[in-house]
């Protein structure tokens, strides 16, 4: 177990440098250097050009360059962002938690859903009931995620009046609630973005666990704890559910990087104040080094999430090597 | 069945075709994904006016639909169907483009490393194994945010190059199983290099590398619909599914069906793409069929 923890986890660090050098050439390839792009159209001093070029590096070869971005980015420096003047890392910490709430709570729904709808078509394959929840689990699966929170926010927040149509808090109400009405207002907030990323989510878990069901229940040990005479549903949910739920937790450490792209869309539909709404404000504004953290950030969890994956298959079955 | 003693025996694709022609969602797909090709195909012939054009900024800000703009127009009085018709043409040259790319790349390093030497197969599937783990969409973002508007082409090929790792782990496991059977091991043993067992392999991997490659087209549309919703890729006025619901969100409470038409026209398209998808996978690959039914019935 602790070698093979190991080699996943020195392959993790791989990828996080692999990503760390994809971003310093995406750095370099960026057309003219941030800061200095328009200092001969402003006649800045030469001098002090040359000054601010020292100060950041840029006058050293690449390969000196690379090396200090990567010394920088293992101290946890990945830069500071044009337009807010701050570390990015710093920006990008104080809204993680935001995004690891939208996150889990969507991750939360989209489990319970996802294996509800398998389990009802699992026990009647073939009818209509699971082709019509086929159809509806290939329709979600099909749909843009952004375009699907456009939808909720005309139909649940307009129409129907609802739900907030967006932010985490109501804006100058919630500093006077009390500790439980603070709760309750982000919760009032959470509920369309959560399900808007849950809903994606939930298809494809649907789509897995049904197959995972059917195996389970095709399979021997279930032929054999019928045969012992056990009734249908003390089959159906200590046997073959049992097995089918054993990869859940690698399930979620693998849906890591769908939550995160599904983050960044979801974000901004309903502005909700995490990591993916501000690389998306970075996007509109250009903001090189703080999309180039977000993407750094982003390799950190997905190589986090792979990691509590492999560590899950590999505890459920010890065969699993990869 | 008695015909089948006299008649000779359909080829392999032959069979695989009417055992997709039986299913009718695989079929219901297959028909609308040609009809939207055709559909972009023919846009400049059958879009009923100028998608850049904006005729009255002013008297036809976000109409409703009428019958001169049968899905109304946007919040400069560019009509949507016109719009609508050409923002096919870049999704769908995205998806197929980029997904062909992607599987040509995947499958050539999938049989590089199943039937080169343990040494290569191991360096590869290692590389593989990192790059799977690479967070695609925020590269792509990073990647696509140095341009102010991205030419097609380089969309394309960024897909492409960060979307192949997939298929190469598939492609290398199906032919290693391949390579692993009787006939094979006769290819071998009757003096074929590499290059002949390539030749014999390529058909029975085929239908692992089309199954992939389609299911890969609607992910694609998604994903650049997505990156165009976030402001990157071909910028305005271009029109493209993506940034067309960006500026509906705009008029979202006051003319909704200008965001609504393009996310309904991505949704159909995808589910067509998978449809069809689906249908060839268990078209081409009978045996997962009958595992699955067996495990159905049982």
């Amino acid at each position: 177990m602790a070698r093979f923890a190991f080699r996943r986890l020195a392959a993790a660090l791989l990828t996080v440098a692999l990503v760390v050098s994809i971003t310093f050439v995406l750095a370099h390839l960026a057309p003219g250097e941030p800061m200095l792009a328009d200092a001969e159209r402003f006649h800045v001093d030469p001098a002090r050009v040359a000054r601010v070029r020292a100060e950041f590096g840029l006058d050293r070869p690449l390969a000196t360059q690379y090396a200090m971005y990567l010394g920088n980015a293992i101290r946890g420096n990945l830069g500071e962002s044009f337009t807010m003047r701050r570390p990015a890392v710093a920006l990008l910490l104080e809204r993680f938690p935001h995004t690891a709430l939208l996150a889990g709570a969507a991750l939360l729904i989209a489990f319970a859903a996802g294996i509800a709808v398998a389990l009802v078509q699992a026990t009647r394959p073939g009818s209509w009931t699971d082709a019509l929840l086929s159809g509806a689990t290939l329709a979600f699966h099909s749909t843009p995620t952004f375009w699907l929170g456009l939808i909720l926010l005309v139909v649940c927040a307009q129409w129907l009046g609802w739900l907030p149509v967006g932010g985490m808090t109501t804006p100058v109400e919630h500093q006077a609630m009390g500790a439980m009405g603070r709760m309750l207002d982000v919760g009032r907030h959470l509920v369309l973005p959560a399900l808007t990323l849950a809903l994606v989510q939930t298809a494809e878990i649907a789509r897995y666990q049904r197959g995972a069901l059917l195996d389970a229940l095709g399979s021997e040990f279930v032929r054999a704890a019928r045969a012992k005479g056990l009734a249908e549903r003390a089959v159906l949910v200590r046997h073959a559910l049992r097995s089918a739920l054993a990869p859940v937790v690698t399930l979620a450490g693998m849906s890591v990087p769908a939550l995160l792209a599904g983050s960044v869309l979801v974000e901004s539909v309903f502005g909700w104040p995490g990591m993916g709404r501000l690389t998306r404000d970075a996007i509109v504004s250009r903001d090189y080094n703080l999309i180039l953290a977000a993407a750094v950030a982003s390799a950190v969890l997905v190589a986090l999430g792979n990691l509590v994956a492999d560590l899950a298959a590999h505890a459920l079955d010890p065969r699993t090597t990869l | 069945m008695t015909a089948g003693l006299v008649a000779p025996s359909p080829t392999p694709w032959r069979q695989a075709w009417s055992r997709f022609a039986r299913r009718w969602p695989a079929v219901l797909g297959l028909g609308a994904v040609l009809l939207i090709v055709l559909a972009a195909l023919l846009a400049p012939a059958i879009a009923p006016h100028d998608p850049l054009a904006m005729p009255d900024p002013v008297g036809l800000r976000a109409a409703p639909p009428s019958w001169p703009h049968l899905l109304g127009t946007d919040a400069f009085s560019r009509d949507m169907l016109s719009r609508l018709l050409y923002g096919a043409r870049v999704s769908l040259a995205v998806g197929i483009a980029s997904a062909l790319i992607a599987v040509l790349l995947g499958g050539a390093v999938g049989f590089a490393a199943g039937l080169g030497s343990p040494a290569v197969d191991a360096l590869l599937m290692r590389g593989v194994d990192v790059a799977l783990a690479l967070p695609r969409v925020f590269i792509l973002l990073a990647a696509l945010a140095l341009w102010d508007d991205v030419p097609l082409g380089a969309i394309i090929l960024l897909i492409a190059l960060t979307g192949w790792f997939g298929v190469s782990r598939l492609v290398r496991s199906h032919v290693r199983r391949l390579a692993a059977e009787p006939w094979a091991a006769a290819t071998t043993a009757l003096g074929g290099g590499r290059r002949r067992m390539m030749r014999h392999l390529l058909p029975h991997v085929a239908a692992t590398i089309i199954v992939s490659a389609t299911l890969d087209i609607g992910n694609i549309i998604l994903l650049e619909a997505g990156l165009s919703f976030l402001g990157l890729g071909l910028g305005p006025p271009t029109p493209t599914w993506g940034n067309m619901i960006l500026e509906g969100r705009d008029l979202l409470f006051t003319a909704p069906w200008v965001a609504l038409t393009p996310g309904l026209a991505l949704t159909v398209t995808v589910i067509a793409f998978n449809l069809v998808g689906d249908g060839l996978r268990d078209a081409l690959d009978p045996r997962a069929v009958a595992r699955s039914a067996a495990g159905g019935v049982a």
